[in-house]
């Protein structure tokens, strides 16, 4: 798999998740996605870069455009120094929620990509990886 | 502060969201609709999302609550002008916003609140 072009983006306050989603959306105009998928990767971008400022307290956003077997694909990752989540398999579940959101996040952003990675440990941050491919 | 602006048609606002919007953004209009509101004693409130290019769960919340918030101030609500991609992915996303009441454009938002209300008076 090669790695074409990466950068990082902060996610510190509000305005940063717009900012966010204007990047991915610019990502995804350039490789060429189809409307309805370029809807998809900015809203799953969305919901993962507010988590990652309301409940991780701020990180970034590390974006990747990657080929792989012939196919472009777009890769993003949420990190953040928060709490971490106790209970990953919880979190994933429709619905649940630790602060005021619907609980729609976690597992709303997994339907909208194609690959998935989650990684968080009490204490430890979480970090969240999403690809959309082409 | 930066606010969206609501019009004001007879017994009926008007909302056109045409910007990318933040999430205070997004609150303080709720502020301001609910306010604008019980203070010209509308019946009906049309959001037009024509221009939005995504709506996430806490747009789509703001949605819901700001329906939910009219009705029980006894106005209707109506969004309008949803773009397709942006309706496929609420629904992947888990989102049906349940009680909100949706219309093609705004010519059909209209005429769909002025059934509603219409038939209110009527009551």
């Amino acid at each position: 798999m090669s790695v074409e072009i990466a950068g990082e983006a902060p996610l510190r306050s509000e305005h940063d998740i717009v900012m966010a989603r204007q990047l991915v959306r610019r990502m995804a105009q350039q490789l060429t996605f189809s409307l309805v998928d370029q809807t998809k990767i900015v809203t799953a971008a969305s919901e993962l870069a507010r988590n990652a400022l309301i409940y991780g307290g701020g990180g970034c956003m590390r974006w990747e455009l990657q080929s792989q077997g012939g196919r472009n694909g777009l890769k993003l990752t949420f990190a953040d120094e928060g709490p971490g989540i106790a209970n990953l398999e919880l979190a994933m579940s429709d619905g649940w929620t630790s602060g005021s959101g619907l609980g729609m996040g976690l597992s709303g952003a997994r339907r909208l990509v194609n690959d998935f990675e989650i990684e968080s440990r009490p204490g430890a941050g979480t970090r969240v990886s999403i690809t959309r491919w082409k | 502060m930066e606010r969206i602006p609501i019009l004001r048609m007879g017994e009926f606002l008007l909302v056109t969201i045409q910007v990318d919007m933040h999430d205070q953004l997004a609150l303080q209009l709720q502020d301001d609709l609910t306010a604008s509101i019980a203070r010209n004693r509308s019946r009906g409130v049309l959001i037009d999302i024509s221009a939005l290019e995504m709506v996430d769960s806490f747009i789509g919340r703001m949605l819901s609550d700001i329906s939910s918030m009219g009705r029980i101030l006894d106005c209707a609500t109506v969004v309008v002008g949803m773009q397709p991609a942006v309706a496929i992915t609420l629904v992947e996303l888990g989102l049906s916003l349940p009680g909100v009441s949706t219309a093609l454009n705004v010519e059909r938002g209209m005429s769909l609140l002025r059934t509603v209300t219409a038939k209110d008076h009527e009551r």
